[in-house]
């Protein structure tokens, strides 16, 4: 379908709607909860599920190559720094799977203005934010001057 | 005045505004912060940057990585390899500009928080690959997304650009953007003196083997929708390697990347009677391509030339051979992990069709073409070269400046610097970004303005299509067939149709020639007329309407570069079967293009392949 919303679990909130890159998860007026609204615009990209307070959201793979009764399920949790995956095949067989998914914490990354202002010279270099330091070799690669 | 008196216009006025929240658009909206603190930076998107762009599923690699603090790859070594991939031509001075900067950045991504896999023995960044670094990269888009939050004036999320403003007081000058929000169906018009497009390349131009429910499992996203080719287009900017599309090698149905396969877990492929083909074909292609088909690696397209000669053949279909590696448990985690941190939808084939790849060797297909400027690929905008090694004539501004002033891109939207992926788009984002700020700071009091006719014109035509169904809808019962309007899906099969037939899609095993090509821009003469009279229901089909605009002024920019391209370039990405062979006599150059607003008409030039790196 690929995701699709189950009308017991969802409660409206709205968070898929904000998330989704493709703007096809949207809010059925009757019911007041969220619904695919152009499945065949849906990349199964999983942002809407990730982002569900309710874990309302799921997929079932497209219908023109999926044979049913499989599942693909995921657990994002933020405050764990882990994401979980649980695989069920149209056999029964399962996989799951976790990975870590950041090392420091939400919101910790410094803004660019945090940083000492660079001085008028280094606007008119090549070396670009946090260079050459960054780079963690002596300085920034060039070539010899072309002329043609 | 109707339909159009509930709506506000919204003035947004910035030094520096960044239309695309994706990799390209993070890192020019980071760095234009760093280099000027005071000046007001915009960053526009249409969907929410914390998951947009080709990168809001996240990644398992990042695919351009020297290493030089290891001493494992040298900037102009990344040149040697984007150049052999691309068949000789690319933009070396950018593309070395953007290996020398892209180790910095990844840096940066790390001390975010982007978790990179380490070998244990050396502590060093795992490789998959020569220039691919393995990463856990699920949430890569969000940090990045992070960075550039903390360093804009202010991020406009659900605004889809629709067309560039040019300045009124000076010829061929940048001078912001026009747009409507998606919720609200408020008019934005954005001033800025320097505008850097970080936009999106193009899937859905040409018909996805897919085409049911399916159509939005295409390789690149559906939601790239050639933005980053149509707003310079529009707008007179010069533009290159249109022609070059991309086929993409990958896993049948989901498309999941086979890069991982091929370099980590040292998988291969066979043909349906188990036999190895690639060789095979080595005679074929060398009469095709010559001593190309010796360089190492075998370019991108010709190992695809090797599959689909393969196919042709009655051979089919290709397979991954995944059974050896898959014993291994640790590779079998690493196998199953990269579809899930980067084609989910990959895993769910797989588990729906019973497919565990330690039993079955999965079936491996060649996708539609896609136009795009970061992947094995180079099509975009001509763009200025840095300052200090950039040949003469490839050199008129500030660095990724298009041929309009004030006009800079990054990412999809700058041509010739092939195999830039997530981090050299970012890299690049940055390198425009400093010389935007330069820009901006050298304009002094000589700043451009906008003409209030010209946005309210352009009002009109953004939300044209509204009326256009509200009127026509009114003449039928119900349904999707009317007699004065067509709806936005309707206008993408016909250009998808097109593109297909007449300009190398899978139907004609991507081969095309002048008489096909001659046809098809006809054809897609008459598509253009028609998007005059595309009908949106809703806010939402107003987006699509606008992205099918961008992709059917992109697809035109296609048809007439793959036209003036008099050679087979490329063969496994496309074949001109009027000219089946590379020949490095005549076509061993770039060809450009420039586009005409006002008359429709479309200009093609040749430019040299200047080689500044041995």
């Amino acid at each position: 379908m690929p995701t699709f919303v189950y009308m017991t679990r969802c409660d409206g909130c709205g968070e898929c709607v904000d998330i989704c890159p493709s703007d096809i998860m949207h809010i059925d007026k009757t019911y007041r909860r969220a619904y695919n609204i152009e499945p065949n615009f849906c990349w199964e990209c999983y942002s809407c599920v990730k982002a569900c307070p309710q874990h309302a959201i799921d997929v079932r793979g497209y219908a023109e190559f999926a044979p049913m009764g499989h599942s693909v399920r995921v657990l994002r949790e933020e405050e764990k720094h882990t994401i979980s995956w649980k695989i069920k095949f149209r056999n029964g067989q399962e996989k799951n799977f976790v990975s870590p998914i950041r090392t420091t914490e939400w919101g910790s990354i410094k803004s660019p203005s945090d940083y000492e202002a660079p001085s008028p010279d280094a606007l008119k270099a090549q070396e670009l934010a946090h260079e050459p330091e960054s780079l963690h070799i002596d300085a920034l690669p060039t070539l010899p001057v072309q002329k043609n | 005045m109707g339909l159009f008196s509930g709506r506000k216009t919204v003035h947004v006025d910035s030094d520096i505004l960044v239309i695309g929240g994706g990799m390209a658009g993070c890192g020019a909206t980071y760095e234009s912060r760093y280099w000027g603190r005071d000046l007001k930076i915009v960053c526009v998107e249409k969907a929410n940057i914390e998951r947009s762009g080709a990168v809001a599923q996240g990644l398992y690699a990042i695919n351009c990585y020297m290493g030089m603090q290891w001493d494992e790859n040298q900037p102009e070594d990344h040149v040697r390899y984007a150049r052999n991939d691309l068949m000789g031509l690319v933009r070396e001075d950018l593309g070395y500009d953007i290996a020398r900067h892209v180790d910095s950045t990844v840096h940066k991504f790390e001390e975010w928080g982007l978790p990179i896999m380490k070998d244990p023995e050396t502590g060093q960044y795992l490789r998959e690959g020569k220039w691919q670094i393995m990463i856990h990269g699920e949430s890569y888009k969000p940090i990045v997304a992070e960075a550039a939050r903390k360093a804009a004036t202010k991020v406009y999320n659900r605004i889809m650009v629709t067309h560039l403003l040019m300045d009124k007081t000076k010829p061929n000058r940048g001078a912001g953007a026009v747009g409507f929000n998606v919720r609200t169906g408020d008019f934005y018009v954005f001033r800025a003196k320097a505008v850097i497009v970080g936009a999106g390349g193009a899937s859905h131009i040409f018909k996805p083997r897919s085409a049911g429910e399916g159509m939005g499992r295409t390789w690149y996203a559906p939601w790239s929708s050639a933005s980053a080719y149509a707003l310079p287009i529009q707008v007179g900017a010069k533009m290159m390697q249109m022609e070059n599309r991309i086929v993409l090698t990958r896993f049948k149905d989901g498309y999941g990347p086979v890069g991982a396969y091929f370099l980590h877990l040292k998988t291969y492929t066979e043909n349906a009677y188990g036999d190895e083909y690639e060789s095979k074909w080595y005679e074929n292609t060398k009469e095709l391509v010559g001593d190309y088909i010796d360089r190492h690696p075998v370019p991108t397209c010709l190992r695809n030339h090797a599959i689909l000669e393969e196919i042709k053949a009655g051979r089919g279909p290709i397979r991954m051979v995944t059974k050896e590696a898959f014993k291994d448990p640790h590779l079998e985690t690493v196998g199953w992990e990269n579809f899930l941190g980067m084609t989910i939808g990959q895993a769910v084939v797989w588990a729906s069709q019973n497919i565990d790849p330690k039993h079955t060797n999965p079936e491996l297909t060649t996708s539609e073409p896609y136009v795009m400027g970061s992947h094995a690929t180079c099509s975009g905008a001509w763009a200025s070269g840095p300052e200090d090694c950039a040949p003469a004539d490839y050199q008129w501004g500030y660095n990724r400046m298009m041929t309009v002033d004030g006009l800079f891109g990054a990412g999809d939207t700058i041509g010739g610097t092939a195999h830039k992926f997530s981090s050299g788009s970012f890299a690049e984002g940055r390198i425009a970004a400093k010389a935007a700020v330069n820009y901006v700071n050298d304009l002094g009091s000589d700043q451009p303005r906008v003409s209030e006719q010209e946005y309210q014109d352009l009002e009109k035509v953004v939300f044209q299509p509204m009326e256009n169904y509200r009127v026509g809808r009114n003449e039928i019962v119900a349904g999707t067939v009317s007699p004065s309007y067509l709806l936005p899906i309707q206008g993408l099969q016909r250009l998808e149709k097109i593109m297909d037939e007449y300009v190398g899609g899978i139907s004609s095993h991507y081969t095309t020639n002048e008489p096909l090509l001659t046809r098809g821009l006809e054809l897609l003469g008459m598509l253009k007329e028609d998007m005059a009279h595309i009908g949106a229901e809703d806010l939402h089909q107003l987006q699509r309407t606008w992205e099918l605009q961008h992709r059917v002024l992109a697809s035109e920019s296609v048809a007439h570069h793959t036209m003036f391209r008099k050679e087979t370039r490329w063969p496994g990405y496309y074949y001109r079967g009027d000219h089946m062979k590379l020949d490095d006599d005549d076509w061993h150059c770039f060809t450009l293009s420039q586009y005409d607003q006002e008359s429709g008409k479309w200009e093609l030039e040749k430019a040299p392949v200047h080689h500044i790196i041995d």
